[in-house]
Parts: structure tokens; C-alpha cells; sequence
């Protein structure tokens, strides 16, 4: 069986929109080092790192080798993974199977990017296929206004259900010290601000952003020894479906990807209710209409009611199932570290740190990433040893 | 470089060339150009496992990982599952320069196919277009096609 796995440190950068002060390495090892010391660790006290980000975004393939001074990765072993905007999530998962293996007892995972670097839209474009998708593909922005387009025909949600996602998500950032945009916003700014890709406006999706986020797994044995509440890894899932944009999207099924590895996670931790039984979402939600649409797919309410259970206040601070305190990817989205954020934020609200943005006495975290071509991971943290 | 730089300012380094690609687009993926030069038709291919036709027609069915053989010619004409008006400027890595705006990004289940085609609708007025309308394609004149996505000009609303 899996040695039992916790999370004992997170650190992260507090986050811009451009970071001209720092390269990229220099940039890893600001949030290294806030990890290490949030743990009361050293490097050398770390036996392996995973380390990702979106490929092709600062043209530096072999991020592995390349990150070495900033990751502390010299003379130990590193890997690199890469699964697009889930790269968080599976450096993070990556990271726990090291130390569920039992072949290494403290590892560390790293999710960083530097959006500045490059035109993010042209660089998300080459990950869709050269021949058949990249044509008319345009990015993250359309693709996902299509998923809304669909959902408002399906179940007549609206363009107003959607901004109030974003006003939740960026409000709630207000709390959060790290997070890249930090000004209140209301339903009126979300309505009034410019089409990009019907019906997503500006308001509507997340911005660029320089930033890089880090976290430490340890075995059980160890984890107790370094933290007095240790985020413990419940469950993991993986589900990945088609690269082709054609075949993942069928929105009469929903996002699938997130149903299933939800489901599976669900099942592993032993959640029959997950609005109930979950005391606070770190989603993966990159535009406003996700945090309709895909808390339907998680099961925290049925089909077409997203609207009615987020406008009812059950997503909010001191409702039924808070959904981002730290703000979310509409407030902060340093791609390669964003799902890593919502590990490293899940596993905060268990162990406590959250200070303004924290949620009152939490057991159970769900964490999400999202990204490739419509895939999802989740991870579910608890404070009780399972 | 000869740019002139404020040296009294943090830093960058620009690179801006072009780094030249050719992509293999295999054998099914070539009939079907060849099958949209020659008969302005779409074909896809059908999983000999679990019945799914695919379009465009590929080597592997992913859910069942069988190889699939059986080409199956299709209608131009299909159902809009989805859309995105793009209003906002981007480079296209495919060319280096900014696509033209607006335009719009449409999901299309093509009749006869069981998973859904990404092209391009020739209407950009949110008035005008919703799901579930019929489109049909059309094509680029026959010698000024090159094997490419963009032989298919576009599809146009029909009902």
C-alpha cells in the first residue's frame, strides 16, 4: 500500500503583472524559499522537486535544468511535468506519488510562470493541433466561451449569473496579500467591461500574470515532525480526454474530465455529499461561467442550478461550501503555478494559516486544476491522518 | 543590436525570428484534402469497435485503441454545437502577425460524424447566430487550394 503523504509547507510569490525586477529562476527560488521556510526546512533537507509550466511560454523547453539554482534541484533529482494549465495539479501529484512510493520521504513541487514573457494567447495556440485546430483556434479565451455559449442555451443561464463569479472570486482576493489583482469590483464593472470573445468580457477571465508557487510533501513520520497540522493528501485523480478541441467538447455531457476524476476522488476519501462534506473549494475556475457549469460536474448542486446555488450564497465566505477564498485564477493566474496555488491554498485553509481569507475550522479541501484540452485534476486535502 | 536602450532601466533581451516547421498531416488526414479538393465533400472514418465516425478521419480510435480503416463520406453540412465571437487582437503564431478580428470560432457537428469540427462561421453578429442552427461549408475555388484547413473557407448559416 501507498505510504500516507502530507503537505507540511506552501510558499508563493506575491503577484504581478510583470516582474521585470527578476528571471524566472530567480523569480522559483522566491517562492522555494518561502515553502522551505514556512516548513522550517533547508534545501538540504529536500530529497527530489517536480518542477512545470507551460511549455513554449518563455521558449525554455528543458525548465528542469534550466530552473536548477532557483528550484534548489542541484545534485538531486528533479523532473520536470508538464500537462498545460493542470500543470500545477500534476506537479503537485507528481510530487505525492515520490513520497507515497516510499522512495522519498520530503519532495518538493514547483508551478511557476512568467506571462510577461511572451503573448500568452500565441503560446496557448501551439498547444492545439498544428494541422487541424490551431486554423481557428485563439486561445483559452474563445474555446472556453464556446462551453458558455452552449451552457447559456442549455439551461438559460445568464451573462449577469456569470459576473457574479467574478465579483465573489475578486472580492474574496481582497483578502489575500499574494494575489496579483487586489481592487473590488462589482457586478456593474463586469457588465460594462469590453466583449473579448462572446459572451466572455474582460471581467470575465483571468489576467496574465508573473508569479511562482511551491510545496512541500512529506511522509507520514516525518509530517507530524514538522508542522503541528499537516494538510494530509485524502485522494488523487487524474483524467485527461481527447487533444482534439472537436472531440472533448461535448458539452450535452458536461466536462466530463472533471466529473470522473471528481467522482473517483470522491469515492477514495469516502465523500458521499461533497457540498456537505467539503468545508472549502480551491477551483480551477479560468473565466466566470466555470463557477456555474463545473460545480454542477464536482456534484456540489445537479445540473442547470449553478446559478441558483452560487446566487443563493452558498459559495461565498460563510456559506454552505466557500469557493476560492484566495481569490481564484480570476484574480491571480501565474499559469504553470495556478493549479499548484489551489493545492497550496486547500492545503493553507486545513492547516490554518489563511489569516483574513480563512475559512473557520476546516477538515476536508477540494483542490482543482484544469486545463490542456479540457482536462482535470483533483485533489483532496484533510487534517485527519487517513 | 543596434536598438537604442535606456541602460538606466531593468533589462530585456527580445527575440523575434522566425523557426520554420512542416508538419506530417498522415494518410487519412491527406484524403481528406484530397476529398475536399476533388468532390468538395468531408469524410470521416468509423471505429470498427465501438461505432463512433470521426471527423477529420484519424489512425486510432483513443477511448477503444483500435486502428480504424473504414472511410465513411459525410454531407457538407452540420449542426452549430457552440460558438465564440474573438474581439480581441492576438498574434497568430502561424503567420507572426495579428489575426484579423472579429471572427467567429464555431463548433460543428457535421452530419453523418459523431464528434464535433472547429471552423470558422461567416457571422460575426451575436444577433444573428445561435446554437443549434444548420451550416454548410464552403470552399475556396480549386486552385487556389494547398491542402490546408483554410481550403474549407468557412461555413455559412443556411436556416
Amino acid at each position: 500500500m501507498a505510504q500516507r503523504v502530507a503537505i507540511v509547507g506552501t510558499g508563493q510569490t506575491d503577484h504581478k503583472s510583470h516582474r521585470a525586477d527578476v528571471s524566472g529562476r530567480e523569480m522559483i527560488q522566491e517562492a522555494v524559499q518561502r515553502a522551505l521556510d514556512d516548513c522550517e526546512l533547508s534545501i538540504k533537507d529536500i530529497d527530489a522537486i517536480v518542477i512545470g509550466n507551460m511549455d513554449h511560454f518563455e521558449s525554455i523547453n528543458y525548465v528542469d535544468c534550466w530552473s536548477v539554482e532557483g528550484s534548489g534541484g542541484v545534485m538531486k533529482p528533479i523532473m520536470k511535468v508538464t500537462t498545460g494549465g493542470t500543470t500545477g495539479t500534476s506537479v503537485a501529484i507528481a510530487a505525492y506519488y515520490h513520497v507515497a512510493s516510499g522512495l522519498f520521504d520530503r519532495v518538493l513541487a514547483i508551478g511557476w510562470e512568467k506571462n510577461s514573457e511572451s503573448d500568452t494567447t500565441a503560446a496557448i495556440i501551439t498547444c492545439s493541433d498544428p494541422i487541424w485546430d490551431r486554423f481557428s483556434y485563439s486561445g483559452a479565451i474563445p474555446s472556453l466561451a464556446t462551453e458558455a455559449s452552449a451552457y447559456m442555451k442549455q439551461y438559460g443561464a445568464t451573462q449577469e449569473d456569470a459576473a457574479r463569479i467574478a465579483v465573489r472570486d475578486r472580492n474574496n482576493a481582497m483578502n489575500n496579500p499574494h494575489a496579483h489583482l487586489r481592487r473590488p469590483i462589482t457586478l456593474e464593472d463586469v457588465m460594462a467591461s469590453p466583449m473579448l470573445a462572446y459572451p466572455i468580457k474582460l471581467l470575465d477571465v483571468c489576467p496574465r500574470t508573473d508569479g511562482a508557487c511551491a510545496v512541500v510533501f512529506a511522509a507520514d513520520g516525518k509530517a507530524q515532525k514538522l508542522t503541528q497540522r499537516p494538510a494530509w493528501v485524502r485522494a488523487t485523480s487524474v483524467r485527461h480526454t481527447y487533444t482534439w478541441f472537436g472531440d472533448s467538447t461535448d458539452y450535452d455531457a458536461g466536462l466530463v474530465s472533471l466529473q470522473r476524476a471528481s467522482r473517483e476522488a470522491y469515492l477514495k476519501a469516502g465523500i458521499k455529499n461533497p457540498a456537505e462534506e467539503l468545508d472549502v473549494a480551491e477551483l480551477y475556475l479560468p473565466y466566470t461561467y466555470a463557477g456555474l457549469k463545473w460545480i454542477e460536474d464536482l456534484g456540489f448542486c445537479g445540473p442547470g442550478q449553478g446559478p441558483r446555488f452560487v446566487g443563493d450564497g452558498n459559495t461565498d465566505m460563510g456559506g454552505k461550501i466557500p469557493v476560492n477564498p484566495s481569490g481564484g485564477v480570476i484574480s491571480t493566474n501565474c499559469i504553470g503555478a495556478t493549479a499548484l496555488l489551489r493545492v497550496a491554498e486547500a492545503a493553507i485553509q486545513v492547516m490554518g494559516k489563511g489569516d483574513a481569507r480563512q475559512v473557520p475550522d476546516v477538515d476536508l479541501a477540494l483542490a482543482t486544476g484544469f486545463g490542456g484540452c479540457f482536462w482535470s485534476d483533483v485533489m483532496i486535502l484533510g487534517a485527519g491522518r487517513p | 543590436m543596434a536598438t537604442e536602450r535606456n541602460y538606466d532601466q531593468l533589462l530585456t533581451v527580445t527575440f523575434a525570428q522566425p523557426m520554420p516547421y512542416e508538419w506530417s498531416v498522415g494518410r487519412h488526414g491527406s484524403r481528406f484534402f484530397q476529398e475536399i479538393r476533388e468532390r468538395q465533400r468531408f469524410i470521416g472514418i468509423r471505429c470498427p469497435s465501438c461505432g463512433k465516425v470521426y471527423v477529420p478521419p484519424r489512425r486510432v480510435c483513443g477511448p477503444c485503441y483500435v486502428e480504424m480503416h473504414d472511410l465513411v463520406p459525410l454531407s457538407d453540412q452540420g449542426t452549430l454545437k457552440a460558438f465564440s465571437i474573438v474581439n480581441y487582437p492576438f498574434l497568430d503564431p502561424d503567420t507572426g502577425r495579428q489575426r484579423p478580428i472579429p471572427y467567429t470560432y464555431g463548433y460543428i457537428q457535421m452530419d453523418g460524424a459523431d464528434n464535433i469540427f472547429s471552423h470558422i462561421i461567416n457571422e460575426t453578429d451575436v444577433d444573428k447566430i445561435e446554437v443549434g442552427m444548420k451550416v454548410k461549408a464552403e470552399f475556396k475555388p480549386e486552385e487556389e487550394m494547398q491542402g490546408h484547413m483554410a481550403d474549407i473557407r468557412h461555413f455559412a448559416i443556411i436556416v
